[in-house]
C-alpha cells in the first residue's frame, strides 16, 4: 500500500491550470524526485502533498487518509517541508528557527524541554549549523539559511520530508553532506523523501523514482533509467541532450548539447 | 545578574565614533520569562510608588510609604486629606495608566505579528479613530449625561471599525491578507479623520474642550468601576492571547510556514484579531487616543528581548504599563498646576524615537 497516493488531482490558480488530472503513488521509504520545466507544477504539487493547498478536485491520501481529513497538527507531525525561503519580518536567531520545528509536538502554553533541545541539537549537528546557532537568521547567507530550514524540518521528526530546491544554494561540500544525510535517514529511519529539483543528474543519481511533470501532467514516472531518456528530455524541455551511463553505478547521466 | 535579564545583548563600543551592538542569544525558557516578568513588574511598581509621591500637593516618600503600610496594619498616621489624595486621586489614575499602557502595548505586539508589519498598531488600523468618532458623536448628542454613555459609544465605534476594516479588506471572503487589512485601516482612518474634523467644526466651545482632551488622550476621567472593567478585560485577553504566543511566532514566519507547522492560520487570525480589537476598544473608549505606545513599546522590547512572543508579550505588557504610568506622571506635573493630555507626552517621546531608529538603520 502506498504511503502517498495522488488521485486525479486538479489545481489552478486564477488564470491557469497548474495540475491537470495528476495521479501518482509513492511508497514508504522511497526517495522520489520531481522534475519538470518552470511552471510545470512541481512546487504546487509539494504544497498539495503538504496540505498547504487543497486540490480543486481529486484527492491526496497519506497513509490512506485524505489530507483534508487529517488534523493540521497531526499532518505537521507526519510531513515536513523545506521551503525555498522563510520570510520573517522580525529578527529571530537560527536556533529559535529550528526550535519552531518542535511546534507540532508542543502544547499551547509549552516551553521546549530537554528532549526538544536534544532533538534540535541533533538536527543542527547533522546539518552543520551548530556553529551559527546563536546568530541571527536574517544575517546568514542563503546556503546557511537553507541548512537552518533543513534542520527545522528534521526537528519536526516527520515520516515524509518534502524538499523544494533545497540543494540550490548549497556549496558542493554541504550538498554532498546533505545528500548522504538523506540517504542515511532514508535507510535507518525509513524516511520518505520527495524532492523538487532542476538538476536532472542529481535526481538521476539520488532518487529511486522520478516523476517528470509537463504542463501539470505526469509525463513519465518510473526509475531513473526509464524517465531520463534523450527523447523524454527533448519532448519536455525542448533541448537536445546526450544521455549515457555513469561509469560508476550505471545510472543515466545527462549532458546538455549546445 | 539583573543586567543579564535586562540586557541580553552587550553594548560594545568599538571606536569613538562607531558603535556596534553585539547581540547575545539567550534561550527563552519558562524561568527566564518568569524572572524577566518579575523584574519588569518590580519596575512598574517602583514607578507607581514614585508617581504616588509626585503631584501638586507634595507627599514625601516616607509618608507615602507610611500610608501604604497603614493599609496593611490598619494604622492612621496620615491626615485624611493626604490619604484621599493618595488612594482616591493618584492611585486609581496611576493604575489606570498602567492598564491602558499595557492594553495598547499588547494590541501593538499582537497586531504587528498578525499583520507581519512592524508599523501596525491599534491607531494605524483605525480602531482608535473609530473609537474617537464614536465618542465625539456621543459628546455632541449629549451622551455624557448618561452613565457610561460616551465610553459605550466609543466602544461601539471601535468595534464597528474593526468590522468595517475587515469587510473593506475582503476579510469576509476568506483570505485575511496582511497588507490589504493595513491599507483598509489607513483608508478608514482617513475617512474618520475627515468626519472628526467635520464634527469639530460644528461643535461649540464647551464641547470642543472636552473633545480635544479626548482626542489627545486623557487618563483622568475614568471611574473606579471603569478601571475595574478594563483590568478584568486586560487579564482575560492576556491569558487568551498568551495561549497563542507560539502560534504568533510561526505566523510571523509567513502564512505557509504557519500552515505547514499545523496552525489553522485563517481561524487563528480571526480569533486573535477579534480578541485584540476588544481589548484596544476597551482601552481607547476609556482613555481617548494615545498614540505611539502601541508601536514604540513592542519595538523597544523586541530590540532588547528578541522576537519570541512567549517573552515579548509579558515584557511588552509590563513595560507598556510602566511607560504610560511614567508618561502620565510627567503630564500631570510638567505644566502644573495645569495638566497636559498624556497623548502629547507619548507623541513627544515617540516621534524622536522613530527618527533615532531610522537614523540607526540608515547607518
Amino acid at each position: 500500500m502506498s504511503l502517498i497516493c495522488g488521485r486525479n488531482i486538479n489545481f489552478s490558480y486564477t488564470g491557469g491550470l497548474i495540475l491537470d488530472d495528476l495521479s501518482f503513488a509513492i511508497d514508504e521509504a522511497q526517495v522520489v524526485a520531481i522534475i519538470g520545466p518552470n511552471g510545470s507544477g512541481k512546487t504546487t504539487l509539494l504544497k498539495i502533498i503538504n496540505g498547504i493547498l487543497n486540490p480543486a478536485s481529486g484527492s491526496i491520501l497519506i497513509e490512506n487518509k485524505d489530507t483534508r481529513q487529517w488534523s493540521r497538527r497531526e499532518l505537521a507531525k507526519a510531513v515536513a517541508i523545506v521551503p525555498q525561503e522563510n520570510l520573517s519580518i522580525f529578527p529571530f536567531y537560527a536556533e529559535e528557527i529550528v526550535l519552531m520545528g518542535r511546534f507540532p509536538h508542543l502544547g499551547n502554553y509549552s516551553f521546549e524541554d530537554k528532549k526538544d533541545y536534544r532533538i534540535v541539537h541533533e538536527a543542527m549537528e547533522k546539518t552543520d549549523t551548530l556553529a551559527f546557532a546563536a546568530r541571527r537568521y536574517d544575517e546568514l547567507s542563503a546556503g546557511e539559511r537553507q541548512r537552518v530550514l533543513i534542520a527545522r524540518a528534521l526537528a519536526q521528526e516527520p515520516k515524509i520530508l518534502l524538499l523544494d530546491e533545497s540543494t540550490a544554494f548549497l556549496d558542493l561540500k554541504h550538498q554532498a553532506q546533505f545528500l548522504s544525510l538523506l540517504r542515511q535517514l532514508n535507510k535507518e529511519q525509513k524516511l520518505t523523501v520527495v524532492f523538487v529539483t532542476h538538476d536532472i543528474n542529481l535526481a538521476s543519481q539520488h532518487a529511486d523514482r522520478i516523476i517528470l511533470l509537463y504542463c501539470g501532467k505526469n509525463y513519465a514516472i518510473g526509475s531513473p533509467a526509464e524517465v531520463i531518456t534523450a527523447d523524454n528530455i527533448k519532448e519536455v524541455y525542448d533541448v537536445d541532450v546526450l544521455v549515457d551511463q555513469n561509469p560508476q553505478n550505471g545510472l543515466p547521466r545527462m549532458t546538455l548539447l549546445t | 545578574m539583573i543586567s543579564c535579564w535586562l540586557f541580553p545583548r552587550k553594548l560594545v563600543i568599538t571606536t569613538k565614533r562607531e558603535r556596534r551592538i553585539t547581540r547575545i542569544y539567550r534561550r527563552v525558557t519558562l524561568s527566564r520569562v518568569l524572572q524577566t516578568s518579575a523584574l519588569m513588574l518590580a519596575i512598574f511598581l517602583a514607578i507607581c510608588f514614585i508617581s504616588l509621591t509626585i503631584g501638586s500637593v507634595p507627599i514625601g516618600i516616607g509618608r507615602t510609604f507610611q500610608s501604604l503600610l497603614d493599609v496593611l496594619t490598619g494604622g492612621h498616621s496620615l491626615s485624611s486629606q493626604e490619604n484621599l489624595i493618595i488612594f482616591s486621586v493618584r492611585l486609581p489614575r496611576i493604575i489606570f495608566a498602567g492598564i491602558v499602557g499595557a492594553s495598547l502595548s499588547l494590541g501593538g505586539v499582537v497586531f504587528q505579528a498578525l499583520l507581519r508589519n512592524p508599523l501596525a498598531d491599534p491607531y494605524v488600523l483605525g480602531i482608535s479613530g473609530g473609537s474617537a468618532l464614536g465618542a465625539i458623536i456621543g459628546i455632541l448628542i449629549g451622551a455624557s449625561s448618561f452613565y457610561l454613555g460616551v465610553p459605550l459609544l466609543a466602544f461601539v465605534g471601535a468595534l464597528a471599525t474593526v468590522f468595517l476594516v475587515f469587510i473593506v479588506s475582503g476579510g469576509n471572503r476568506g483570505a485575511l491578507h496582511d497588507n490589504s487589512l493595513l491599507l483598509s485601516g489607513v483608508v478608514v482612518n482617513a475617512f474618520f479623520s475627515a468626519a472628526i474634523l467635520f464634527f469639530l467644526s460644528i461643535a461649540n466651545s464647551m464641547e470642543l474642550h472636552s473633545i480635544t482632551f479626548w482626542l489627545m488622550g486623557d487618563l483622568s476621567r475614568a471611574s473606579v468601576q471603569e478601571i475595574g472593567v478594563a483590568a478584568v478585560c486586560l487579564l482575560i485577553v492576556f491569558v487568551l492571547l498568551y495561549r497563542q504566543a507560539l502560534q504568533l511566532n510561526l505566523i510571523v514566519q509567513g502564512e505557509e510556514t504557519a500552515l505547514q507547522m499545523g496552525i489553522n492560520v485563517e481561524r487563528s487570525r480571526q480569533w486573535i484579531l477579534i480578541v485584540t480589537s476588544l481589548i484596544t476598544a476597551v482601552a481607547v473608549s476609556l482613555s481617548g487616543i494615545i498614540g505611539f505606545v502601541g508601536i514604540m513599546v513592542p519595538h523597544m522590547m523586541r530590540l532588547v528581548f528578541g522576537s519570541d512572543h512567549r517573552l515579548l508579550m509579558p515584557v511588552s505588557v509590563l513595560f507598556g504599563a510602566s511607560f504610560l504610568a511614567a508618561a502620565d506622571t510627567v503630564a500631570r506635573v510638567i505644566v502644573a498646576p495645569a495638566e497636559l493630555p498624556v497623548g502629547v507626552i507619548t507623541a513627544l517621546c515617540g516621534a524622536p524615537y522613530f527618527i533615532f531608529l531610522l537614523k540607526r538603520k540608515g547607518n
